[in-house]
């Protein structure tokens, strides 16, 4: 992986002032992004402004935005989970055969949940009770998992979900907002302040800039990294339910390819990818911008594997372009 | 005794011979010689595509994007034979490694000039090629029907008792014995992963030796497009995918180091025999082929155990040398 470049010349004497800094933060630039999108998409379309075409166009990207804020804190933490597509699949799996035997809503979200969670506990203690490398480990059991979803179904798929259980993704809490969107806006929260207002969230910092420092500074390590898998396994049951409430159906290549999708949103985010920094509303406006340019593409009848190869330059080119920007701006100090 | 017990690649010879006998006890004609060579001809393109990827895992770096590569590479060669049918295949091979090559040199540039992290890079280039194939063709198959005779003939004729599928693998496990054991950038590929900064104090450019990894498993991935396309007689958009996983299984199990510079040609060739034999084991022990993902993902899990346990001892062993002396 590549080292940080960090030489006594790039310290500033001064820091800018909060608001400087503000204006030119990450986030102000997705602030402007988004914007211009919002404004392409109401000009391009004119059914884009419509309060239900816009809280449709939510579906797009909550389920995904649930996963990201987990692995965003993930990858903050210098570590990645490749996996959680595949545990969408394998909860997924598991209450839809929940359903064969009869069981109501209320079992199958926690059956969503705890296997969820049983997942993001298998990858938890591999990764920090074996002290395994997390890419690997989570290649690994994102075979197994989908894996075991491909034993379970085979070609096959699970339905009949009770009617009652279809609210979790297809459901209402008020007007427009759909239960999925204001699950993401109450997630935003916790997660914003769990990683910017409380110790967990400084720890968080501190492993992804220098573990070993953290470990001397007393920070339990492998504690917050087991939780955060553990985390991460949750989100990605929930999502689970969300997405096979809102589908009504469950197939072993359900949500394939999704892993890409939240890494792409967590580094779009401002995420460094090698660990460190990152914050939540920049997952949050990542996500919008995602879900907008998604419902773009798809007003203007682009396919969705065209639509992946745009994710793909997304991913590379907003990781490429700061590093480019920088090197244009160092250059005539040397 | 003890130091060949604790060699990497007899063990896994130990251990592909266990599993053969276990299939054995049920199913003699399985470990039938021309059965064997059966298994491995159908196991070669993974020996092929595991020896590119274990360059680049040498210098801690990973290609996520081989299959897809190998995918897009393929659906060119199939297009090129479509459109004509005239070309000779040796063109068509080696324009098939040219462009696998070129694509591996995009993923080489954006790690090396760019630094990005090679999996990011690598998880976009994976997406991206197995799009444009679908940009190419629209979604089209190209089926077997459209293919010259000689385009399909190739990797099944067979020379000296062996299909040329086999020994175009042979060919490429002795090439890669070469560049790695005998050239300074096969050495250098070590030393890359082993310590970059080493590495750089010594005269090794970290960078472009991780460009010419990439262009290697890009070449190998181009390579093994035609002879996936040729072999299985058909070209879609999803060919191979996921493949990458077994890939990356293949070096994991044959012991090489996903930290870097630890591993050698015959862990990775080894590797991807003992997930042949798992692969073609399978429908013979009657069980269902929707579980060999779950079991890759399992073998992918103990191997890196086993390794990460192999390596810690490694180094306590050379502490204490140290202490002693």
């Amino acid at each position: 992986m590549a080292d940080a470049q960090i030489s006594p010349r790039n310290i500033p004497d001064r820091l800018e002032g909060r608001g400087a800094r503000l204006l030119k933060s990450w986030e102000a630039l997705l602030v402007v992004v988004a914007a211009v999108i919002f404004l392409g998409n109401s000009l391009a379309s004119p059914y884009f402004l419509d309060p239900w075409n816009l809280s449709d166009a939510t579906f797009n990207f909550t389920e995904k935005a649930m996963i990201a804020f987990a692995m965003a804190l993930v990858i903050i933490s210098g570590e990645i989970d490749l996996s959680v597509a595949s545990i969408i699949a394998l909860a997924s799996t598991a209450m839809g055969y929940a359903v064969q035997f009869g069981f109501d809503t209320p079992a199958l979200v926690a059956i969503g949940l705890g296997v969820g969670l049983l997942c993001g506990l298998v990858n938890g203690v591999l990764i920090t009770g074996l002290d395994l490398p997390s890419i690997v480990v989570t290649i690994g059991t994102m075979s197994l998992f989908r894996g075991l979803s491909f034993v379970v179904l085979g070609d096959q798929a699970f339905t009949g979900y009770p009617e009652s259980f279809a609210w979790f993704g297809q459901g209402y809490v008020w007007w427009v907002f759909s239960f999925e969107f204001t699950l993401f806006v109450v997630l935003a929260v916790i997660y914003g302040v769990l990683l910017h207002r409380t110790n967990f969230g400084r720890a968080v910092y501190a492993i992804g800039n220098n573990q070993t420092a953290a470990l001397f500074s007393g920070v339990r390590v492998p504690r917050v990294k087991f939780t955060l898998f553990l985390l991460t396994g949750l989100l990605a049951g929930l999502a689970s339910v969300c997405l096979t409430s809102r589908l009504g159906s469950t197939r072993p290549s359900i949500a394939l390819g999704w892993e890409l999708e939240v890494v792409t949103m967590v580094v779009l985010g401002g995420v460094s990818i090698l660990g460190g920094s990152g914050t939540i509303p920049g997952i949050v406006l990542a996500a919008l911008i995602m879900g907008m340019v998604t419902f773009g593409f798809g007003l203007l009848n682009v396919p969705g594997i065209v639509m992946s190869i745009f994710i793909g330059l997304l991913l590379i080119s907003v990781i490429a372009l700061p590093i480019l920007w920088q090197r244009a701006r160092r250059r005539p100090v040397h | 005794m003890a130091k060949l017990l604790k060699n990497r690649e007899i063990l896994l010879v130990v251990a592909i011979a266990v599993l053969l006998a276990i299939i054995a006890l049920r199913f003699p004609a399985f470990v039938a010689p021309s059965n064997l060579a059966r298994v491995y001809n159908d196991t070669s393109i993974l020996v092929i595509l595991a020896l590119g990827q274990m360059a680049v895992i040498l210098t801690r770096c990973i290609d996520l994007s081989m299959a897809a590569n190998l995918a897009l590479c393929g659906m060119v060669a199939a297009m090129l034979n479509n459109f004509f049918p005239g070309l000779p295949i040796p063109l068509i091979i080696f324009a098939a490694m040219a462009l696998g090559g070129f694509l591996g040199a995009i993923n080489g540039t954006l790690v090396w000039k760019l630094n990005i992290p090679p999996i990011v890079v690598t998880l976009g280039t994976l997406t991206i090629y197995r799009g444009l194939i679908f940009v190419l063709t629209n979604g089209k198959w190209i089926n077997a029907h459209e293919m010259s005779d000689p385009f399909k003939a190739l990797p099944r004729l067979v020379v000296a008792g062996m299909p040329v599928l086999s020994w175009l693998s042979f060919l490429m496990i002795a090439l890669m014995f070469l560049v790695i054991g005998r050239t300074p950038l096969g050495r250098a590929f070590y030393a890359v992963g082993g310590n970059p900064h080493a590495a750089v104090y010594t005269g090794i450019d970290v960078g472009r030796t991780r460009f010419f990894a990439y262009c290697l498993s890009g070449t190998l991935a181009g390579l093994s497009g035609y002879l996936w396309v040729s072999r299985y007689a058909v070209a879609y958009v999803d060919i191979a995918a996921g493949f990458e996983l077994d890939i990356i299984a293949a070096c994991v199990i044959g012991g090489i180091s996903i930290a870097g510079g630890i591993g050698s040609v015959a862990g990775a060739v080894l590797g991807a025999l003992f997930l042949g034999v798992i692969k073609n084991a399978l429908p013979v022990i009657d069980i269902s082929p929707f579980a060999q993902l779950a079991i890759s993902g399992t073998v992918i899990i103990i191997a890196v155990a086993v390794n990460a346990r192999a390596e810690r001892r490694k180094g306590r062993v050379i502490l204490k040398k140290a202490e002693a002396v």
